[in-house]
Order: structure tokens, then C-alpha cells, then sequence
């Protein structure tokens, strides 16, 4: 490692003083909910894993999962997933070198948005 | 022209000629899990909510294991890949870098393989 001197030059915008635009505060939601998400897998392999124990410690799986608390952290944890999900496929309409510019950035934010949020209320009300 | 040093090749920073391979896992795994997250829902609603029974018959339904074991395969595949990169880029120190990356890695395979036992299991019940 070569020990750099010249600290002058000039430095990418301070996160703390500037202001992020709708796709940079989606930018870093999106890596929240990855890192949320990840660590939501833990649930997961408990319940299948109660699943797989019996109906005994299904029957506690559920039990624990109903305190509201629980609750909350499970449609917290499915908005997270269908937000980072829309969120996802801009991602890959951006790989293919598509929708840079900015008018087109602040609308395909608003549709992610309007979907994560309509697909967590489908979710609520019709399964 | 290479701009580093001798040194710095020599001990391998810098490029390690596999990020196009990570990359690109990413968008294969995240391609597969758009569809598979329909089965985790339906999953994840049943166990929450429904009778014992109705839940292992639904997860014993060929179809319904074969997606449930590609969802855990796909996504404990993208988290590591994804947390890979938020360790490297917010833990500047090498050391800890390493050791993180490989305690995400080594800590989601394990839970992917409980995952996919778990599934097994509830196959010699069902």
C-alpha cells in the first residue's frame, strides 16, 4: 500500500451535508433492506425448521409468531422483501443501460414505490 | 501503463479477476427469485396462520419442495453475495474484511443447509 500525501484533491459530496436525490435515498433503502432481509433468514429457518420438528413446536412457532411484535417484524420484513424486489428489477433495467435519464429516474421511482406498497396491501389482504 | 506499485501487485490488491463472476451471480440469483418469492409468501403465510397439517402437505407437494429448496438455494446464495459487498465497502481494515466476509459466507451456508434439512425432515413426515 503506497501512503497517499497529496490531500488535496477533490472529494465526492458529504453524505451528511448533501441533500440525496429520491434515487439516492432509494439507493441506500435498498441496501438496508438487503442487509434486513438477510438477517430476516433466521426466521425463516426457525419456521421451517418447527415445521419440520412436529406438530408440538409448530404449535409454538405460531404461538411466538402471533405476539404482535412478531407480527410487525413479518410485514415489516414483507414490504422490505417486495421493496427491495421492485427495486431489484430497476436494477436490471439499469444493466441493460436503460432509464438514466432524470426525468425517467424519478418516475420509475415513484412506480417502485406505488408497487412495493401495493404488493405488501395484495399480500395483507389476499393471502 | 499500470499505475501500482510492484509491491501492491505483488501481494494481490487491487483487481482479483473474480468481480465479474460475483456481479454477475447476483443478477442470475436475483432473476430466480423474483418468481421463487411468490412461494416463499405463500409459505410463509400458511405456517404463520394455518393448520399443521395443511402446511406439510403443502411443502410435501413435489412442485412445492422443488421451489421452496430453489428459493433457500438462490437466496442465501444472493445475501452472501450481497452482504460480501457491504462489508467490503464500508470495513476499510483488510484483516477484518477477510474474516468478516468469510464468517458471512460460512454462517449463510450453514443456514441454508438447515433450511434444506428442515425440508427434508418435514418430507419423511408428509
Amino acid at each position: 500500500m503506497t501512503t497517499n500525501t497529496n490531500t488535496n484533491r477533490p472529494t465526492s459530496p458529504h453524505l451528511q451535508v448533501y441533500r440525496l436525490p429520491l434515487t439516492g435515498i432509494i439507493s441506500i433503502t435498498h441496501r438496508m433492506t438487503g442487509v434486513m432481509l438477510s438477517a430476516g433468514l433466521v426466521f425463516f429457518v426457525y419456521i421451517v425448521s418447527s415445521v419440520a420438528g412436529g406438530a408440538t413446536s409448530y404449535a409454538a412457532m405460531q404461538d411466538l409468531m402471533g405476539v404482535w411484535l412478531f407480527r410487525l417484524i413479518y410485514w415489516g420484513f414483507i414490504y422490505a422483501l417486495f421493496f427491495h424486489l421492485c427495486h431489484g428489477v430497476r436494477h436490471l433495467i439499469w444493466d441493460a443501460g436503460k432509464s438514466f435519464d432524470r426525468e425517467t429516474l424519478d418516475h420509475y421511482a415513484k412506480i417502485e414505490l406505488g408497487c412495493s406498497l401495493a404488493l405488501t396491501l395484495f399480500t395483507f389482504i389476499f393471502i | 501503463m499500470d499505475y501500482r506499485s510492484p509491491l501492491a501487485r505483488v501481494r494481490g490488491l487491487g483487481s482479483a479477476k473474480a468481480g465479474t463472476s460475483h456481479w454477475w451471480m447476483q443478477r442470475v440469483t436475483a432473476v430466480a427469485l423474483i418468481p421463487l418469492s411468490f412461494w416463499l409468501i405463500i409459505f410463509l403465510d400458511l405456517s404463520l396462520n394455518a393448520p399443521y397439517q395443511e402446511t406439510v402437505a403443502w411443502l410435501t407437494s413435489p412442485f412445492n419442495t422443488v421451489c421452496i429448496v430453489a428459493w433457500v438455494i438462490g437466496v442465501f446464495y444472493h445475501a452472501a453475495l450481497g452482504l460480501q459487498v457491504v462489508i467490503e465497502d464500508y470495513i476499510a481494515a483488510e484483516g477484518i474484511k477477510i474474516v468478516a466476509v468469510w464468517a458471512v459466507n460460512l454462517s449463510f451456508l450453514l443456514l441454508a443447509l438447515a433450511a434444506l434439512i428442515a425440508v427434508f425432515r418435514t418430507l419423511l413426515i408428509g
